[in-house]
Formats: structure tokens, sequence, C-alpha cells
């Protein structure tokens, strides 16, 4: 190999990894990114059942249930405009709870339930997912007038 | 460098690299996730009247808001954890002269009463919200929250979650401004 | 006054380090050779300042000094001592003192040691770090001092975050800024070698312990970051793909990779450039993980403090920094003479392809870990990117990349006979058929990566002490044994993910006490709870009986943990090592009916990912003390003559 070539060649052999590798990334992130939806996206977007996605939003007051088992619990994710009801099976974090931030890591299966893989809640009182304090923010503040008028009492 | 071919290579890394800045750049600038503004601030409070959410307060509309004075609003509840540990604050600010409302998220009265003989008693006037509707109308996602608001019924300040000691400076300056 | 003493040693250090760089900069032009001179003893008293101002502020933190306000929002006197000392470097502003008294300690090590190179590039390498110590210098002075007072003085600190309360966590930031700032030593290297144009071996020898340091720590840092996910989370998962562990993570490739060049650099004097490079890319990985971690841009599992004007400022630096090495790069490294040639098969050309593919790997994980940031950018979209997608696309490359360094050690350099080769590699080839065999006629169906993984394993193992071959051990060089253990322990550690993955059992049940369990071959009695008390938490502890075949029984104590400063809660995995693997249970809540949730696992040879972790890093020290006695040996063969 000559001199000269020898660069050349390493330098476009650097290129080729490179752009191979952002090839490779790429379609692997079209298949295996997941997408954050609350209740509301969920249904608008029709996810396709099987799909990783994480389910963001508050667990619904009143709707943690147990099963006989004692390890599967269901209950309802809101967004305050819809609702998808939540199985998991495992040990959810102690900050879990009734009217706190959720996100839920899973898929939705045939019958539009949502099988959870995995329960995150943050470490801190305060957490709440920021993804959802986004979302519950930008949707509920823009109705103000229509949800007052129904919910005063 | 003998191959002229490649010579803007060189320059390659340094352009890859701009390209990475902007991308940092606009992640920092973007409303960061974790301090989300409010969609509620220079808005009106919404038209509300909620019945009196403890014994011996009054009950809660929106009219007490635009009477001249800035007061602020606290949305709490009795089974939350934070709500209590933000108490001494709540107080703190009483005690420097700001009137304090608040409503109560699905809760009951008794409850309620038993929270503020427990962890001290800021408030003027409770509402009860029990469905959460109010709470959702002014924007609120969670306990607690507290609001700045002006004499007029206009939001100036919204903080997200419990009030901690070194937030405290923060809100009376909010309170000072909105006068 | 300690905090006024370590506030003016602080002040003293930041006006010696821009003093240095002054200098150091100046006497590069013609004609102020003079200036040279001061450059190093200059650089060794900023070393003991920096080391000052950080003993002080231990110091504050031991004696639970509440007057200054960062001991005061950090510490609390009911914390045992060890989390009093390390309370210090568990904040943002404590952690950048540390980072700055690092980077001082490393630079006065640079002007002690280092005599081999050209005294104009030594200069200029300390000017640069002189420069990314200022950096640093004005953000601790102006905007986050940790020595600033607080009145009224409280009564009683804020406490530490109790997930933080561990030794592990406590020792584990300490070591990543050590590699870290090691990055940034080699970084300076390289500057100073493209400002004086002398990038070539004597460069890449004075370099390569720096990079060699950095990359055990890195190493150290990233295992024992992943043992502390594994035991304290109670999740089970030993590598989550967090932003925070791919921010450490980036770092450690870029590295290997440079170590590697570096090797090839100052042995064979070739792929100057590339290695210029790839040091700027390793220190700018480093500078991207910190901002990553501080700025928050990203959301994590892992809790840290977060403020968005820290991440300004870290950006800003990072635009100075490697913006301006970047330029530098793009102007000087034209200039930059190509070294020697080599055939493509050949060890350097091994070590090509492993830089290729390291670098391919390193772009994986960073498009990645960015990817969320650019999809909400651009199409406002929120997603995120799990490990799913990094195994999908850096795993087979990671797999190649093992196989590639189980024969890169069997070439040799500059030129080598594709047949030889063959014949060399023909054992360890024979190995992997074997252990194939083996594996699909003994064990029960496993996945295709998990069987690779183990198949692999049992190649590279065989591969990595070949090269011991026919040797005459005890005149073989230490750094010989250093490559040969840390390849090892990339086997070993390859052996421990697939035997995990692959042979891994679960139980997942709601037990009463009395009742026995089953995960795989243990048998797990649940004997009952109770409460118990620590120095600053509550718990629920759960007893537990495991046995199986040979019927010695092992205590399993699981904890649920309430803290109270701040309230928070966490589980406690209970871990039983034994020597196939670890039996890992963790407590979940408790129910009406007096049933308690139990998580069971059984993890056949898990441990060898960390035993392979830490023979990584052994290696690399064995290698770092050889090169340095050989370096200090021909030193003194050149004073003689």
């Amino acid at each position: 190999m000559k001199a000269k070539h020898q660069r050349l060649v390493l330098a476009l052999l650097a290129v080729v990894a490179i752009v191979g590798a952002g090839l490779l990334a790429m379609s692997a992130l079209k298949d295996q990114a997941a997408y954050f939806y609350t209740p509301a996206d969920a249904k608008r977007d029709h996810v396709q059942p099987g799909q990783a996605v994480r389910l963001g939003g508050m667990v619904e007051g009143g709707s943690i249930r147990r099963a006989a088992d004692g390890v599967t619990i269901d209950f309802t994710v809101t967004d305050g405009k819809d609702t998808v009801p939540v199985v998991f099976r495992g040990i959810t974090p102690d900050l879990f709870k009734e009217n706190s931030g959720v996100v839920a890591e899973g898929r939705f299966d045939a019958s539009g339930r949502f099988v959870a893989d995995n329960i995150l809640a943050k470490h801190d009182e305060r957490y709440m997912p920021p993804q959802v304090a986004g979302e519950m923010h930008k949707s509920e503040s823009l109705e103000t007038g229509a949800k007052v008028k129904g919910g005063r009492t | 460098m003998t191959v002229r071919g490649v010579r803007w290579l060189l320059w390659a890394p340094l352009i890859l690299f701009l390209i990475f800045l902007i991308l940092f750049a606009s992640g920092l600038i973007r409303p960061s996730s974790h301090d989300i503004p409010s969609q509620m601030i220079g808005k009106p409070v919404p038209a509300f009247s909620l019945p009196e959410g403890a014994p011996g307060h009054a009950a809660l509309s929106d009219a007490v808001f635009r009477k001249g004075q800035p007061r602020i609003l606290n949305v709490f509840a009795s089974w939350c954890v934070p709500c209590a540990a933000e108490a001494p604050q709540l107080l703190q600010l009483a005690q420097a002269g700001v009137p304090i409302d608040a409503i109560a998220i699905r809760d009951r009265p008794e409850d309620v009463a038993g929270f503020l003989s427990k962890w001290g008693d800021p408030y003027g006037a409770i509402g009860s919200d029990v469905d959460s509707s109010v709470q959702i109308a002014m924007g609120s996602a969670g306990v607690p929250e507290s609001f700045v608001i002006d004499g007029k019924g206009i939001v100036r300040h919204q903080h997200i979650g419990e009030i901690r000691p070194e937030d405290v400076p923060a809100i009376l300056a909010a309170v000072r401004n909105a006068k | 006054m300690i905090a006024e003493l370590g506030l003016a040693a602080l002040w003293l250090a930041a006006a010696l380090a821009a003093l240095q760089f002054v200098l150091g900069a100046a006497a590069l032009t013609k004609g102020r050779e003079a200036l040279m001179a001061p450059v190093r003893p200059v650089a060794l008293v900023q070393a003991g300042l920096t080391a000052i101002a950080f003993f002080c502020l231990i110091l504050l933190f031991l004696r639970v000094d509440l007057s200054v306000a960062l001991v005061a929002a950090n510490d609390h006197s009911a914390k045992p001592w060890l989390y009093r000392f390390a309370g210090a470097w568990g904040n943002h502003e404590g952690s950048m003192l540390m980072w700055v008294t690092i980077l001082g300690v490393a630079g006065g090590a640079v002007a002690l040691f280092e005599r081999r190179i050209d005294e104009r590039t030594l200069v200029a390498t300390l000017a640069a770090q002189a420069f990314i110590g200022l950096g640093f210098y004005a953000f601790l002075l102006f905007a986050s001092n940790p020595f600033s007072r607080l009145f009224p003085v409280p009564a009683e600190g804020q406490g530490l975050n109790p997930l933080l309360q561990d030794p592990g966590l406590a020792f584990h930031p300490p070591t990543l800024y050590i590699g870290y700032v090691g990055l940034s030593v080699a970084f300076s290297f390289a500057v100073g070698a493209l400002v004086t144009r002398d990038v070539g071996p004597a460069f890449a020898r004075a370099m390569r312990p720096w990079v060699l340091g950095a990359w055990i720590f890195l190493t150290l840092g990233i295992t024992a970051g992943s043992y502390w996910a594994y035991y304290e989370l109670g999740w089970g998962g030993w590598w989550f793909w967090d932003p925070v562990e791919n921010a450490s993570l980036m770092p450690w490739l870029a590295a290997t990779a440079l170590l590697h060049s570096v090797t090839v650099l100052a042995t064979r004097d070739g792929l100057r450039a590339w290695t210029v490079m790839l040091a700027v890319v390793a220190f700018s990985m480093s500078m991207v993980g910190t901002f990553l971690v501080r700025s928050g841009i990203l959301t994590s599992v892992h809790a840290f403090a977060v403020d968005p004007r820290r991440g300004s400022f870290i950006l800003a630096l990072l635009v100075l920094y490697i913006g301006g090495a970047l330029a530098l790069f793009g102007l000087r490294v034209g200039t930059v003479r190509e070294g020697s040639r080599f055939d493509a098969v050949s060890r350097e050309g091994a070590l090509v392809f492993n830089n290729l593919l390291l670098s391919a790997i390193l772009g994986i994980v960073l498009v990645g870990t960015l990817y969320p940031l650019g999809a909400e950018a651009v199409t406002g979209e929120k997603l995120s990117v799990g490990p799913p997608y990094f195994n999908a696309a850096a795993g087979p490359l990671a797999l190649i990349l093992v196989a590639v360094m189980a024969a890169g050690p069997l070439m040799r350099w500059r030129r080598d006979d594709l047949r030889a080769v063959v014949a060399r590699v023909a054992l360890p080839v024979l190995l992997v058929a074997v252990a194939l065999l083996a594996l699909v006629l003994l064990a029960p169906p496993i996945g295709i990566f998990p069987l690779l993984g183990l198949v692999l394993a049992a190649g590279v193992a065989a591969a990595s002490v070949a090269p011991l071959w026919k040797r005459n051990l005890r005149r073989t060089p230490l750094f010989t044994y250093g490559m040969v253990i840390s390849h090892l322990g990339i086997a070993v550690a390859l052996a421990g993910m697939a035997s995990e993955s692959a042979f891994i059992k679960e139980t997942l049940v709601a037990a009463r006490v009395g009742d026995t369990h089953t995960v795989g071959p243990w048998t797990i009695r649940f004997d009952g709870v109770k409460p118990v008390a620590g120095p600053n938490w509550t718990a629920i502890e759960a007893d537990l009986t495991a046995t199986r075949g040979d019927g010695r029984p092992y205590a399993l104590k699981s904890q649920a943990r309430a803290f109270w400063a701040p309230p928070t809660e966490t589980n406690e995995a209970a871990i039983q090592t034994v020597w196939d693997g670890q039996l890992y249970v963790v407590l979940g809540k408790g129910d009406e009916e007096g049933r308690w949730q139990l998580r069971l696992w059984w993890k056949p040879f898990v441990t060898l990912i960390w035993a392979g972790g830490a023979m990584v890093a052994f290696g690399g020290f064995l290698s770092l003390v050889g090169r340095v006695r050989r370096e200090r040996r021909s030193a003194e063969r050149e004073a003689w003559a």
C-alpha cells in the first residue's frame, strides 16, 4: 500500500464505521425507542398492541385493586381527559400511591389494557413525572372555562 | 496531508461537535421539564365557589381574591405527607402578614381539622374540593401547590410541591410584587 | 476560621493557575524561553493550595460546622462519621472543589515527574492544564462558593439523601473524578503537542501513564457503580442503560480506544492524528457526561440535584475547551507528519479495528443517550430509549470487538502472515467449537446472545492467555501480564453477563410466615418479619432461610427501610453470595391478610461480572507499574550514557 493512500484508507474506514454505526443506531432507534404517551395521546394515536411504550399520568383515586395472589395489582391511570386500565405484577415502588404521578413501562394488550413490566416513581416526595407535569398543565389549563362550569359545587 | 480530498475531514469533528452543542443548548433553553412555568400565571382565577372545608373556617369562593389585597391560595390535603412538611413555612408566611386561603382536595372536614390541630393552622378560608374540579381548573396537578394571587384575581406565581424553608423568600417577594 | 482559610487557599490557587497559564503561553513565543523556568514550581504550589482548601472543607464537614451554608444543607450531626466525611463531596459545590483539587494535584504531578518530553511541549501542556483549571476556579469562586457562611446559624443540618448513605457511593464519585481528570491530563498533553507540533512517540509515552491511570479508575468506577445500583436499587439488574450510567460508560469507551492507539503511537509511531483526536474525544466525553448529569436535561433513575444554570456553565466550558481543541486540531493536524506504515494484517491493523469498533459503540451509546433530547427539540415528541435499543445496536458490535480482542495480541507488529495468524488462533477457535457443542447438547435451550456470549467468553479466555504460551514467564514484562489479565477479565465479565441472562430464575410471591417457596435449586423458608432500627432509619426486616441440595442453611435478611431526615423509603435486598452465584431477595409490601410480597432471584455466576471488572482494572494497574518502571529504567540508562 502506498504511503499517502494508507491515511486515506484509514480515514475512509473511520467514516464508513461511523456512518455504519449511525445507520445501525437509527434503525434500532426506530424499532426500540419507547414513546411516551398519556392516556389521551394513546387513545388518539391508536398505539399498536405489543409496542413498547411508556404510559404516564396520575393513579386515579380508589382505583388500585390487589389480586388474590398478593403480587398482581390493577389500577387506572388518568391524565384528566382519558383513562387507561393497567395491570402490573411485581413490587410497586414506595411512592406508588393513589393520586400520585406514575410512569408505567410496558405495552397494550389486544383488549386495550396496559400490561406494565415496570413502574417508575422517584425517590422524592415532590416527584411528578416531568412529562406528566408538562402534559397535565398543558391539557388542563387550556380548557379552564369548560371544566369549571361542570365542576362547580 | 498529501491527499487534498480528505482535508475537510479534519474539520468534521468540530462540525459534529457544534451540532451536538446546538442540541445541548436547545435542551437547556427549553423550559426545563422539572420546572414547568405555569400556564396560569397572568390569568384570572377561574370562577368557583366551594363549601367550607373545616369547622370554624369560612367557605371559599373566587370573590375573595378580587378584594385588592394579594393572597396565597394553598392547595393541600390532610392525607398528603409533604403538605405536613410545608406547614411550618406556611405558618411563617402567615406570621409575615400574608393572608392564606386553602383548598382541601378530596378530604373530609374532620380530617382537615385533625391535620390543622396537629401541624398548625395558617389559613383564613378553606374550601372543600371533593372531586378536584377546582384544582384541575387551577392547572394544579398534585398536592401541595401554592398560588400567589394579586388583588385583582390574577395569578402571579405558582409553586409546585411543598414550600421548603429556602423557598420562603421567593414567595414573599412574589407577594410584594403582586401589590 | 477554617472556612476563611479554605477560601483564601482557593483564591490563591486560582491566581497561581492564571499565572501558570500566562507564563506558559508567553514562554512559547520566541525570545521568552526564560519564562519556562517558573512554570513547574507554580504548578506544584497550586497543587498544594487546592489540597489545603479541600482539606478545610472536609474538616468543616467532620465538625458539622453549621455556620457554613454548605455544611448546614448537607450535613447532620446524627450521621455516622464516614458519611459526614463523604458528605464533603456528596454535593455540587464540594464535588466541584474535589474536581479542582484532583486537577491541581495531577498538574503538580506532571510538573514533578515528567522529564522525558520536550520542555516546550511540557510547558504548553501545563498551560493547557491551568486553563482548564481556571474555568472551574471561576465557577467555584463566583457561582458556587463552598465556604460561604450562613446567618443565623441553624440548630441542625438538613441531612443527606439516604440513598446516598452508602459506603460504595461515598467513594464512587471520587473514583470517576480521578478518571475524568486523568483524561484531562491526556487532553492537555494532546493540546500541548499540537501547539508545539511535537506529536510522536515521546509524547505518547508521556501521555500513556495518565491514560492508563484514568482508565483504571474509570473501570473501577463503572464496576463499583454497577454493583451499587445492583444492590441498592433492589431491582435485581446490574446495568440499566440509564443516562447517568451512559455518562460514565462513554468516557470509558473513548479511554479504552485511546489506550490502545497510544500504544501504537508509543511503540510503532503510527496513528498520530487519530491518537490526538481520541485524546480530545475522551476528555470531551467526560465533560459531556458531567454536563448531562449535572444539567438534568435528561431524566434518570439516579437522584441528582440539578440546576440548569450549572448546565449552562459546563456547556460554556465545553465550547471553550473542546471547541478550541478541535479548531486547533483542524488547523494543526495537517502539519503532523505521517507515522510509520503497517499492513492490514498486523497488530496495528487489529488495534485500528478495535478502535473503529469502540468508536462505533461510543457513537451508538451517544446517539441513544441524546436521541430523546434531539427528538423533543425537532419534533416535540417525548420518548425514552431503553435497554432494547442499546442491546440490539451495541450488543453485536461488542461481541465482534471481544472476538477481535482475542485475536489481536496473537498478531505481530507491522506485518503478519494471515496463515500463521490462523494457525495461532486455532486453539481458541477449537475451544469455542467444543464449548458451543457442549452448551447446545447439555444446557437447557437459551437465547442466541447469551449462547454467543458464553462461547466467546470461553474462546477469549483461552486466547488471552495464549500470548504467554511458550514464553519464559520470568522474563515476560509486567505490562504483558497486565494485558493478559485485563483481557481475561473481559472474558470473565462476559461469562458472568451471559450466564446471568441465560440461567436466571425468578419467583414472585405473597408469602405467609412459615411458607416455603423455591427458586432454581433453592428452597426458601419465610421465618418472619420484625421491626429493626438503625442510626437514622427504621425498617421492617424479613428473616428467611435458604437451603439447597447440600442442606446447609443460609440466613437472609431483607429490609424495607424508612429514613426520617428527609423522609424516604428504600429496599435493602438480601444478597447471599455462594461460589456459583447469588441469591437476591427483595421484601415488598405487606397486605391485610398477613402476607408479604417477596421477590426471589437465583443468579448463577452473576458475581463474575464484577470480578471480571476488578480483574480488568488490576491488569491495568500491573501495566501501569510495568510501564513506569521501564520508563524509569531507560531514563536512568540515558543519564548514564
